[in-house]
């Protein structure tokens, strides 16, 4: 059984911080599929359009009937445990650093026989549950994991090199004044984190979530702006290095379209989702890359929360959402950069919001507590790409399987 | 079924490069070093061979094509065969239906690599497709993981045991100690053996071979040549080859051989029993044994109470792996594909010298190569008999 994860002790400021080093990311094209896949939380294959083959390892070619039309599918997860072994030596500085390492040779229900990382609490031969999930390198994995939740199963050796966990972690949330802000520190609470530092801008402004903050445990307030660079680079320097996970969750979002809108408004959806966003990289990203190894409370991840219309365009909100289209490019690139310290990037797609600014819009909307939850989740299960709200997942599914024609579908509204 | 045999076509002219476990040489110096060997053994010269069969993981950027003008030769027969641990049965096949058909007549086989340090973990790196996307990440073990599932598997369908295994491991190391040029210079004993640190359970240190740097060659040519040229030479009897069988097989407990065992000893007209030697490849114990079991000397699953009730060393009544194999010589990369070949070559020939099985006349070399992903995927086998 799981043995729980002890809180780490205080950092010997005398000790050398870990390099952080990551497991083989070389994957050839198809190999990528898995980490998309891995990263939002589906178990899929290659499967082949013709004759229905599952495709193990990814290939470009059905191994059954020679078609090259492959599709990734989600596919049923069981499994059987075959063989296994310890492994005790590697010439690799990653798992030489992690060893015994177990791993061991899977029998999918869905037909290829896979080699995956071993649960510690699955059984010699057991029936297992497959998930893809991405490693530190960033890529997808396979995991067998025990067929029932077990005790503590979350702290597995394996599970905490890999994941993105939020136990006994420090995090940092940029926006307090955001809607979703007190759900998000209780739901962080929730799962074990050992300390929320939350950043508010114009502290004088008041706002209804402060005393409900105020009165949490391990909840700190902090002066930070996204807009001013100093105070980040003040804030930086007083908790830069106990910033295990940053949530960027600061954003501006405004209605109008093009021709009538507000300049104003635009520029601030800009200068605090998208700019903000760089700037806070540049105070924050030096030192959690440089941390990614740091032990129990290692930097793991990083949050950025965009509109889920950023995907495309939305006339009713086409400023706000060019932001965040904006802020999404720019994080692809920091996910590349942050990816050589195993820092993870997690975007998370929210809905329109239950809030003042997307009042007149009819439902579905998103709840604040439902965005905490799913952010938290995505921590929890160390994904890439998640779509909060009935709306940004019907977006997600939409621009899967055509860009362009959402585009022209959002032009009537979403 | 008619396949035409060997008739008039032998090798000759074994020549080992003596290993060394790093080597700051190339995979060019160490197949130079071989291939002078070989042909200074056969009175040759570089301008008098016409065909060039090169085995080798180490090359880069170079292939067989850049060796030619490398190494100064102009054959007119060129091959590379990069199939690993069946490179050198592979290698022998293609270059005796060369000289058979007259397309070359005479092709030095040769196999060589080096190993840096960090070299090995570099090969390693860049193996296969498959490697990179679905094996190393999972714990980086390299071959040794590969294979400890593998015989992880197979302790547990046939009821083998660790000490089974040591029966391999510890006869061959006692014929490495009278072969000059192994790497393992120290007695192994069966407690050695089992009490060794474990390297991917249920491997441990003695399972495995010692990457080093090396090279092996020989030549084939026509049997008139080899007597013309005075040379001890032998004659294949028989050979077989395939890649990726029984792809279905969830984790591998047999190999290629199994398809074409039948055909392997009914063109050599002999059995298992006539054999007086048998060199497998045995990059882990767990191989070796499957490759009995599958050449038809024992049923699926009795490997291990069929070798413990055997003795193999040089003395023995089953004498295998006579040099130390790769186990206790070492692996030299593309030439652990030559070294069963290159010594039985030497063992019925009666000119291997301490390592001499007497009166050997007919050896049994079996190659395995090439883990893409979860198994071997090349088996290969021959039957060489001295001529004359």
């Amino acid at each position: 059984m799981t043995q729980p994860l002890a809180p780490p002790p205080k950092k010997n400021p005398e000790r050398r911080t870990p390099v952080p080093m990551l497991p083989p990311g070389t994957r050839s094209r198809a190999g990528l599929g898995l980490a998309l896949a891995a990263g939002q939380g589906r178990f899929a294959l290659q499967v082949c359009t013709e004759c229905g083959a599952v495709q193990y390892p990814p290939r470009d070619a059905c191994h059954q009937c020679l078609a090259t039309d492959l599709a990734w599918r989600d596919l049923p997860s069981g499994g059987q445990l075959l063989a296994e072994t310890t492994i005790h030596a590697s010439s690799d500085p990653y798992f030489r650093e992690r060893l015994p390492w177990r791993a061991g040779t899977v029998q999918l229900d869905a037909g290829p026989v896979v080699l995956a990382h071993i649960h510690g609490d699955v059984a010699r031969g057991a029936r297992v549950r497959m998930a893809l999930m991405l490693d530190r390198a960033g890529q997808g994995v396979l995991v067998a994991l025990p067929e029932q939740e077990t005790p503590h199963m979350q702290d597995d050796t394996i599970l905490r090199a890999m994941g993105t966990h939020p136990r006994h972690r420090r995090v940092l949330i940029t926006d307090a004044r955001a809607p979703e802000a007190v759900a998000l520190a209780r739901a962080l609470l929730d799962a074990g984190v050992a300390q929320v530092f939350m950043g508010l801008a114009e502290a004088w402004r008041p706002f209804p979530g402060r005393t409900r903050l105020e009165a949490l445990d391990k909840v700190s307030l902090h002066r930070l702006d996204v807009t001013d660079a100093e105070s980040l680079t003040d804030l930086a320097g007083a908790i830069g290095g106990k910033v295990d996970i940053l949530i960027n969750n600061a954003r501006h979002i405004r209605p109008g379209g093009v021709i009538g809108a507000s300049l104003t408004d635009a520029r601030d959806s800009m200068e605090i989702g998208a700019l903000g966003l760089m700037r806070l990289a540049q105070a924050f990203g030096p030192g959690m890359r440089a941390r990614g190894a740091d032990g129990v409370n290692s930097a793991v991840a990083w949050v950025n929360v965009l509109p889920a219309q950023a995907l495309a365009h939305d006339p009713g909100f086409a400023g706000a959402v060019a932001a965040g289209a904006a802020a999404r490019a720019l994080s692809l690139s920091l996910r590349a950069e942050l990816r050589g310290g195993g820092i993870r990037l997690l975007h998370v797609h929210a809905g329109p919001m239950d809030d003042e600014w997307h009042q007149p819009l009819p439902p579905p909307k998103l709840a604040p507590a439902a965005l905490a939850r799913a952010i938290v989740q995505g921590l929890e299960q160390g994904l890439e790409e998640i779509h909060a709200g009935d709306v940004a997942r019907d977006l997600a599914q939409r621009f899967a399987e055509n860009p362009a024609l959402l585009a022209r579908e959002m032009e009537g509204g979403a | 079924m008619g396949r035409q045999a060997y008739d008039g076509v032998v090798l000759a002219a074994p020549f080992t490069a003596p290993y060394t476990r790093f080597s700051n040489e190339t995979a060019h110096w160490w197949i130079a070093r071989a291939l002078r060997g070989s042909l200074q053994v056969a009175g040759l010269s570089p301008r008098q061979i016409d065909g060039f069969a090169v085995a080798s993981f180490t090359l880069f950027p170079d292939t067989p094509v850049a060796l030619t003008q490398h190494l100064g030769l102009s054959p007119r027969w060129l091959d590379s065969v990069p199939m690993g641990g069946a490179s050198g049965i592979v290698a022998l096949r293609r270059a005796a239906r060369a000289v058979q058909a007259g397309d070359a007549e005479v092709v030095a086989c040769v196999a060589g690599d080096t190993n840096a340090i960090d070299g090995f973990r570099k090969l390693l790196s860049a193996f296969s497709r498959f490697a990179l996307d679905a094996s190393y990440p999972y714990g980086y073990g390299g071959p040794n993981a590969s294979f400890a599932l593998l015989m992880d598997r197979y302790m547990t369908e046939y009821g083998a045991t660790r000490a089974d295994f040591g029966h391999v491991a510890v006869a061959q190391r006692a014929n490495a100690l009278r072969n000059p040029h192994a790497l393992m210079k120290k007695p192994l004993s069966h407690d050695d053996y089992l009490n060794a640190r474990p390297i991917a359970e249920p491997i441990a240190l003695f399972d495995c071979v010692m990457p080093c740097a090396g090279a092996e060659a020989f030549l084939v040519m026509t049997e008139d040549r080899a007597r013309a040229l005075g040379l001890p030479y032998a004659r294949i009897r028989s050979t077989i080859e395939r890649h990726n069988a029984f792809a279905d097989d969830p984790v591998q407990l047999r190999g290629g051989w199994v398809v074409d065992v039948d055909e392997l000893w009914q063109m050599a007209a002999m059995g298992p029993e006539d054999m007086d030697l048998v060199q497998t490849y045995d990059d882990y114990p767990v191989i070796s044994v499957m490759q009995f079991e599958d050449l038809g000397f024992c049923a699926k699953g009795e490997g291990a109470t069929y070798l413990r009730a055997r003795d193999l060393t040089i003395g023995g009544d089953l004498p295998h792996n006579t040099s130390g194999g790769q186990l206790s010589a070492g692996q030299a990369g593309a030439a652990g594909g030559f070294i069963g070949m290159v010594e039985a070559l030497r063992q019925v020939t009666a000119t291997a010298g301490p390592t001499q099985v007497d009166a050997a006349r007919r050896a049994l070399v079996s190659g395995f190569g090439m883990i893409n992903f979860d198994r071997g995927v090349c088996s290969a086998a021959c039957v060489l008999e001295g001529g004359a």
